[in-house]
């Protein structure tokens, strides 16, 4: 069974429809990118999945439970937590005090109990900040855990949203364009450091990413967004050869115009001589 | 020395080698011992000098900073605040005040900065709470009650035993209300909820001067006279022990005692708030509310118990308020009032507990006695002779002087006299910050991907 179901999602802003029943199934364990041009939805996406915006339509269940009308923080402690595209640390707490802070829904300690200083709070706020510590040292940044977290580097402070998002051990964790503004040594270390969490943590990963380096080496599947509609999904090598893909990266034509320079590369899907439109029909879905 | 964190180390100028001697060995133990003393013995000497009081009142400043062990700070804490501050009060009614009305004013500081510090819900209708609780206590305990339960003169006004029942049912009913105001404004931010919330306050004070009719609850402009006073149960231990306290004076170092436990209740509350899952939720929200929720904080109960949680601060300084002064009415809790215990939180330091106690005391300090002391000064020299106009008052100026230290505080100090530990680098430039700018900038080479996918 799918860790994540999204069925129809459909989401307009006003006359633009930035999400248009787009479905999508996340079976455990896997790591699965979502590319698409600028503009395509895949942020607001996101945005639903994690309660942020709520879909006009469609559904959306974790595990067989529905997320439809949950707010971000209760889906949060369903299991989905997620980094941004444009870091969202807190800036002014230390690095631990924000993994300390992921771990908010896992922390029970009433008012009572934390007024009191009872031996529960204690015992809890001691497990919370070990295992902050380990989750550091998971993302090598264990030596800044008292640093500011706006003094980190661009780098740290990615890694530093991915310990903070694993805190509240999620199930399934949304990476927003995780390498975004990386050079390609940091883009490997990010890659690894996606890797690990499937197969150190058992964590199963969505992620948005325009490095295609990055989601051809790391994804199991390919999810590609256009104008809000899923155009096409499949294994790397599928959608690296989809006409529709590369039409709707490189514009109408293209991949005629790739084709026909490369006929010896001919891809096994449905070969079209003559230019299709850019945007075409979403493929069924079930 | 504790203050030393700003400055590297390093750097050897005179203030550095001062601290340096200061903290080595037992020379810290012995400095503040004989500052403690000394100005505890100069004050009891002399108790009605405004100078030695202050210089009395730093020696808590001198305990909090210099570097020794918890065991002296708490002894010398307990010589300044519970031995010769009562004794210099027995003699000098003045300066008891005073510091009783520091105290109120540092839990009240101490409750909205839960509000304004630590969650960053701007609040200018604060002193709504603190209405509420004198008003409770106001009404119930004198015959404003009878106009709402006519006909229960039997067992109304509530005597003086009542007192702390009502001291916990303020709190109670100081958070309620506060739960209530933060529901509606739960989806403002920044400058509209501090309109929503001024506004509140303004309904508060209007209500309390407005309520004489149809039913007299609250007396009106008037206000309420001859509130109950908290029972004095602990006559018999006094005259057993022998202590003989000025007749006039029982009464108000009754009430500095209690002011001052129920600081320390507030000071521990404060802080173990701060220091748990809530509290780093409620900085959560303040640095980045999108960022929190998707962390799984939520923001509405969360916002809600920083409301709660700010508000039962004053609710029961409000009792204990009107238990003291024995007489309010509305103008006590109008806007001003609201502002001038922000401007305590911004002088010290906003999150900072420390520095919201010392924005506070300064502050009162110089409402009831710099300005007023101030002012009696140039009536002397003006009748001395001395060309002192006569329109020039500065007690009438206190609330220029909130402006003024708002102002130049955001100028010049944004994070307070002694700011957020953790806060420390986020609002100033000095030399440690030099490594977190060029990381900053690095950051900028970065293009931000804005929402635009």
């Amino acid at each position: 069974m799918a860790l994540l179901e999204a069925q129809h999602i459909t989401k307009r802003f006003g006359g633009l429809t930035a999400v248009n029943s787009v479905s999508l199934e996340v079976d455990p364990h896997s790591i699965i990118s979502v590319i698409g041009p600028n503009g395509a939805g895949k942020t607001t996406f996101f945005n639903i999945v994690t309660g942020i915006y709520q879909p006009d339509e469609g559904t959306i269940t974790l595990d067989g439970q529905s997320l439809v009308g949950l707010r971000p923080d209760q889906i949060a402690a369903q299991g989905i937590t997620r980094t941004f595209q444009n870091i969202r640390l807190f800036n002014n707490m230390t690095v631990l005090e924000n993994v300390l802070v992921g771990q908010h829904p896992r922390l029970k300690s009433s008012v009572w109990q934390i007024l009191l200083h009872s031996r529960g709070f204690k015992e809890d706020e001691r497990q919370a900040e070990e295992k902050a510590r380990k989750l550091l040292e998971f993302v090598r940044l264990g030596h800044r855990r008292n640093d500011l977290a706006r003094s980190l580097a661009y780098g740290e402070q990615r890694r530093l949203e991915i310990a903070r998002a694993l805190a509240s051990d999620p199930k399934l964790i949304l990476l927003d364009e995780p390498a975004a503004g990386m050079n390609p040594q940091e883009t490997e270390e990010a890659t690894d450091l996606i890797r690990r969490l499937r197969d150190d943590r058992g964590i199963t990963v969505v992620l948005i990413e325009h490095d295609m380096s990055l989601v051809m080496e790391i994804s199991e599947r390919i999810v590609v967004l256009d104008y809000g509609k899923k155009i096409a999904e499949g294994a790397p090598l599928e959608i690296r050869r989809d006409p529709r893909v590369i039409e709707a990266y490189l514009g109408a034509g293209a991949a005629a115009a790739l084709e026909a320079q490369m006929p010896h590369d001919a891809p096994n899907t449905t070969t079209t001589s003559s230019p299709q439109p850019a945007l075409p029909q979403t493929p069924n879905q079930k | 020395m504790a203050s030393s964190g700003r400055t590297s180390p390093q750097s050897g100028g005179p203030r550095e080698r001062l601290v340096a001697i200061l903290s080595e060995g037992y020379t810290p133990y012995i400095v503040v011992t004989i500052y403690v003393l000394l100005s505890s013995a100069w004050l009891i000497l002399s108790p009605f000098s405004t100078l030695i009081f202050l210089v009395f009142l730093s020696s808590l400043l001198a305990i909090y900073y210099f570097p020794v062990a918890t065991w002296l700070k708490a002894l010398l804490g307990i010589i300044v605040l519970g031995i010769v501050m009562p004794i210099v009060g027995n003699e000098n009614q003045g300066f008891l005040d005073v510091v009783t009305q520091a105290g109120i004013f540092i839990a009240l500081a101490l409750g909205l900065n839960i509000v304004v510090g630590f969650a960053g819900l701007l609040d200018l209708g604060y002193v709504a709470f603190f209405a509420l609780g004198a008003y409770l206590w106001g009404i119930f305990s004198t015959g404003q009650i009878l106009n709402i339960f006519p006909g229960a003169e039997g067992s109304l006004p509530l005597g003086g035993g009542w007192f702390f029942v009502f001291l916990i049912l303020a709190v109670i009913i100081a958070a309620l209300a506060g739960v209530l105001l933060g529901l509606p404004v739960l989806r403002l931010r920044g400058d509209y909820l501090a309109i929503v919330t001024l506004g509140f306050g303004e309904v508060i004070r209007l209500l309390a001067n407005n309520l004489d009719k149809p039913v007299n609850i609250t007396n009106g402009a008037q206000g309420i006279t001859s509130i109950g006073q908290a029972p004095m149960f602990f006559q018999p231990v006094i005259t057993a022990v022998g202590l003989d306290p000025t007749p006039g004076a029982e009464y108000r170092l009754y009430m500095y005692a209690l002011a001052i436990i129920i600081v320390m209740l507030t000071i521990v509350v404060a802080r173990r708030l701060n220091d748990s899952r809530i509290g780093r939720a409620w900085t959560a929200i303040r640095e980045d509310e999108t960022a929190a929720i998707a962390m799984g904080v939520p923001l509405v109960r969360m916002k809600l118990l920083a409301f709660g949680a700010g508000a039962s601060f004053a609710g029961a300084m409000g009792v204990l308020f009107a238990a003291k002064q024995l007489f309010i009415s509305p103008p006590t809790f109008d806007l001003v009032r609201s502002i001038s215990i922000l401007a305590m939180v911004i002088l010290g330091g906003m999150g900072s507990i420390p520095g919201v106690i010392l924005g506070a005391t300064v502050i009162t300090l110089l409402n009831l006695r710099l300005l007023p002391d101030f002012a009696s000064q140039l009536t002397l020299w003006r009748n001395s002779g001395l060309p002192i106009p006569s329109w020039f008052d500065p007690v009438s100026y206190q609330r220029l002087l909130f402006g003024l230290v708002l102002i130049l505080m955001t100028i010049f100090r944004p994070e307070g006299i002694l700011p957020e530990r953790r806060r420390r680098f986020e609002l100033h430039e000095d030399a440690a910050e030099g490594e977190q700018m060029a990381q900053d900038s690095q950051n900028l080479v970065h293009p931000d991907i804005g929402m635009k996918s």
